[in-house]
């Protein structure tokens, strides 16, 4: 049996009390319960609409509502399938909602208000909303269908959740497939699937990719792109045939070729799903035709989302549909009668086979005085134009590169007044003149195009007192689609917070649950003498109320202010910390055991290996921090083996100090300039195991040649000869990608780990929780950081040394100390003992 | 005519008080497991005193939520920081909601109903 997404745990069931006779509330009725239906519903029920209307949903599909945008993520193995659940069984049953889901209806019978469905069952409605959605359309061709009209095994079309995950079963044994339609969808399906490692031929019965969105030569571009990926892509040709007899074998193409395949994906485009309404009787012309309300042609059925023909406009994205679902929720539950909808400006943002694309309104001059704008760079995989119509943007696209795509929908959507240099329009030029554009955005800019959130949402929720990116989302949907927006949420979250026209207090907490800055919080805790997370609790939470989510923040400040005297209380700690290792994503833990500088011997590697075969640890792994990872440890194990180890811990868990890489520098390399080996091993025993606002990684190379990558490291530390070092801070090579700033060049190993330390601590006094090097650097800025800690300009760098003096005195090797006693009953006790960790099979 | 669904509820036993160990087993504002008549469920005991029980594992990825955060409001899951309420169970992050039981302390014996 197929696993229901979203669906409820067996043994438990709704109970209906069966009082529909007596329930004075209209009966609405959806039929659809995909991306437009489902928001139809939530838009109602946030409107009230639970105690007007008594829902009743049909769901073609036996899932919950999930999010078919991110199928994709699904098929390439980004995704699991549960996080793109939207609503559970669960959440229609909380809200009073009837789903009835795997039910597909067959008519409506208009004049009685009846809806019959295939389980035999007739519904009343008083009012009826059509969200019928669409479905992959597989154009005529030889051998497609099996004598019973099916698909032939091996086609799919790839458009739900049971077509992804068949598709997804079909990677382990294909070893060829051919997707068909060089759509966004046909794309995303190539993709993912030369992802799993299949031979993947993209066949396309237009000249140009994405011929619907992109102009030829940005078409071309595209291609050039997706080949580079190792996608074979035929052009201008359709397939006229499918071969095999009971399983695909091939395909074969108009022009006469041949390809052979396992698996064909036909992603050719989608036709909105109308029968129900033909059969019905209603008004269909290419979809479902609507007035300005949404309304069909029978005065109490309405149409919503892909399936609706609004003005002539059939759309095909998430974020018109949506606003149907707004309008027709005001006007059905009476928020707002006289609601209308007027058509949607389509602008899209996306990324298809990892390339930005951004397109709106059109993509040529028409007219003879329009003005066209084009940056070609072939090379780059970029292409990016504007045209310009009496001063007005009418339409872009944006190809590889869609920095500007912010301030180009507004251009575009509001008629916003254009730089009289057009290029502006498209790159920058001057440095930092992107920064200065999110602040200067109006309140009306529409940041989030999958569920309409403009910037004026975002700060108006940043006021609200929503403290984080997360919360900011959370609240406002904003980036809860395909997610694309989310850098540009975090930076008009971040502005909005600093700023001087939105206040938000809880921006500058440096946990959430105490209200106070970081140099107010350290100031309290001195002169109260706090020196647990507990005391801090009581003396300064709103009303003593301890934070589950601000105990880790306070927990690793206590400990650098107070070094030894710091009382620890281990529920003030994360997982990680309380048992010394890193969870997983079954709940068993990673071993990483100190290897200072990368260097290891054979007497340790063949400890490591006893240990591991000893454990049975399911996967032994080469860290990126050059060291040895033991992934899959179950957590009553971890003293036992650390006993085994007879290492200290590597710290590969915390947010603290983590490992200095090294190259073999002057010892063996011929080009070492620097002992780079020693000096990266002396400053991890010197700093091992420091706790810190957010994770510390060094390197120390011994030539410019950077073979242990120390240019994007937090502090990087390169030889440049004669005895000299160069130290590099706030480079990143992670999520973000950053050269390090170089803080200074010094003449000596000893004035490398001065200058190291003095720069991790004022990081650790001055950073917010969890911010890294490479957002801290630029916000302070290289000079003040300079003047500060070479110059001594605030005459702080004897309290910076005596800081970080403190923590090394009291640091002790969590392994040693806790594998002997436990620092609380049961702290190595499983937390889910009935299942059997790991989960990983051992390789 | 108006068709209606019946929908029955799954039959339901009674549930019944077990001791599954003494209070002091759990440091405070820590959870630990107990397995109670083949269930696994998750004890807190709060820094306030107080104690609550839920199921074991997060119904969002499977999470150990015994190694998860507490606070007065809620239990944070240390897989993906999903958080639910201790009041009703309900997740503030939007997952589906927590399973509890009732719990109490008899004597320094930790009673949990399953």
């Amino acid at each position: 049996m197929t696993a229901i997404l979203g669906g409820r745990p067996e043994g438990l069931t709704a109970l209906s009390l069966g009082d529909d006779e007596f329930d004075p509330r209209s009966r609405l009725v959806v039929v659809g319960n995909g991306m437009a239906g489902a928001r139809f519903v939530e838009e109602v029920l946030e409107r009230g609409g639970g105690e007007q209307f008594a829902i009743t949903v049909f769901g073609d599909e036996p899932h919950g509502n999930y999010n078919r945008i991110l199928l994709s993520p699904v098929l390439a193995g980004d995704q699991h399938e549960d996080d793109i659940v939207l609503n559970s069984h669960d959440w229609y049953a909380d809200n009073g909602v009837r789903l009835r889901a795997g039910v597909r209806v067959e008519r409506i019978d208009t004049a009685a208000k009846l809806v019959s469905a295939d389980d035999g069952t007739l519904t009343p409605y008083d009012h009826l909303v059509l969200a019928t959605g669409s479905y992959s359309f597989v154009p005529p061709m030889k051998g497609v269908r099996t004598a019973d009209g099916g698909l032939l095994p091996g086609v799919y079309g790839f458009r739900t959740i049971d077509e992804t995950r068949a598709l997804l079963a079909e990677t382990g044994t294909c070893r060829r497939a051919v997707v068909m339609g060089g759509g966004l969808l046909g794309l995303e399906a190539a993709r993912a699937l030369q992802g799993h490692g299949l031979q993947v031929d993209l066949v396309h019965a237009m000249p140009y990719l994405m011929n619907a969105q992109l102009d030829p030569e940005a078409g071309a571009i595209l291609r050039k792109s997706v080949e580079s990926l190792g996608i074979t892509v035929h052009l201008d040709v359709l397939a006229g045939q499918v071969l095999g007899e009971a399983r695909v074998e091939g395909v074969l193409l108009n022009d006469g070729r041949r390809i052979d395949t396992d698996l064909l994906v036909v992603a050719a485009g989608v036709r909105p799903h109308t029968d129900v309404a033909v059969r019905s009787g209603l008004e269909v012309e290419r979809a479902i035709v609507v007035d300005d309300q949404l309304r069909t042609d029978d005065p109490d059925i309405y149409a919503i989302g892909e399936c609706a023909q609004h003005r002539g406009e059939v759309y095909g994205l998430v974020a018109p549909a949506w606003e149907h679902a707004k309008v027709l929720a005001d006007v059905l539950t009476g928020t707002d009668p006289d609601a209308e909808y007027h058509g949607s400006r389509t602008a899209t943002k996306l990324k298809v086979a990892g390339v930005d694309v951004a397109v709106m309104g059109i993509n040529t001059p028409q007219r003879d005085d329009d003005e066209f704008l084009v940056i070609s760079e072939p090379k780059r995989g970029v292409h990016l134009s504007v045209v310009i119509r009496d001063d007005k943007l009418v339409g872009a696209t944006l190809l590889g590169d869609t920095r500007k795509v912010a301030f180009l929908t507004q251009a575009f959507d509001r008629g916003a007044p254009l730089p009289e240099e057009r290029i502006r329009l498209l790159v920058d030029l001057s440095d930092g003149a992107e920064e200065v554009g999110v602040a200067e955005l109006p309140a009306t800019t529409q940041v989030c195009n999958c569920n309409g959130v403009t910037k004026g949402a975002i700060c108006g929720a940043v006021a609200d007192g929503c403290g984080s990116v997360g919360e900011v989302m959370d609240r406002t949907r904003a980036g809860k689609g395909c997610g694309s927006c989310k850098s540009l949420v975090k930076q008009i979250v971040e502005s909005a917070a600093d700023g001087n026209l939105v206040e938000d207090p809880a921006a500058s907490y440096y946990v959430p649950g105490i209200p106070l800055a970081k140099p107010e919080l350290m100031a309290a805790i001195r002169e109260r003498d706090l020196r647990s997370v507990s005391a801090v609790f009581a003396a300064l939470a709103p009303g003593g109320v301890d934070d589950a989510k601000s105990k880790m923040g306070l927990t690793s400040l206590l400990k650098m202010i107070w070094g030894v005297d710091f009382l620890p209380e281990k529920d003030g700690e994360f997982i990680n910390d309380r048992v010394h290792a890193n969870i997983q994503r079954d709940g068993t833990f990673s071993v990483v055991p100190q290897m200072k500088g990368g260097v290891t011997t054979p007497a340790q590697l063949r400890r490591i290996a006893d240990v591991a075969e000893k454990y049975e640890v399911p996967m032994v792994k080469l860290t990126g921090g050059q060291r040895i990872d033991l992934l899959g440890v179950r957590k009553e194990d971890l003293p036992a083996m650390w006993d085994d180890l007879g290492m200290p811990s590597g710290y590969a868990y915390g947010k603290s100090f983590r490992t200095v890489k090294t190259c073999v520098g002057s010892d063996f390399c011929r080009f070492g300039l620097g002992d780079s080996t020693q000096l990266g091993i002396d400053l991890e025993t010197r700093f091992q195991g420091i706790e810190s606002p957010a994770k510390m990684k060094m390197a120390v190379v011994g030539c410019p040649r950077n073979c242990a990558e120390a240019y994007v490291k937090d502090v990087g530390v390169v030889a440049i000869g004669n005895g000299k070092w160069e130290v590099y801070v706030g480079g990143a090579a992670g999520a973000s990608v950053r050269k390090g700033d170089l803080l200074a060049t010094v003449d000596s190993p000893g004035a490398v780990i001065t200058l190291a330390g003095r720069f991790m601590q004022y990081y650790r006094e001055n950073a917010n929780w969890l911010e890294r090097t490479y957002d801290f650097v630029p916000r302070i800025g290289l000079e003040t950081i300079q003047q500060v800690l070479l110059e001594d300009s605030e005459g702080i760098v004897a309290d910076l040394d005596a800081g970080m003096q403190r923590s090394i005195d009291a640091y002790t090797d969590p392994w040693g100390q806790d594998g002997k006693e436990p620092a609380t009953p049961g702290q190595f006790r499983p937390s889910l003992p009935l299942i059997d960790l790991p989960l990983v099979p051992v390789r | 005519m108006s068709v209606s669904e019946l929908t029955v509820a799954a039959p339901v036993t009674a549930p019944t008080a077990h001791v599954v160990g003494r209070v002091e087993e759990i440091p405070p504002g820590e959870g630990r497991t107990f397995v109670v008549a083949g269930t696994q469920v998750a004890v807190f005991r709060l820094r306030n005193g107080s104690l609550h029980a839920t199921q074991a594992s997060c119904p969002h990825a499977g999470g150990p939520l015994a190694d998860g955060q507490t606070d007065v409001d809620v239990l944070v899951c240390p897989l993906h920081q999903y958080a639910y309420r201790w009041s009703d169970g309900a997740s503030t992050s939007g997952a589906a909601a927590l399973r509890r039981f009732p719990v109490r302390d008899r004597d320094g014996d930790l009673v949990v109903e399953v």
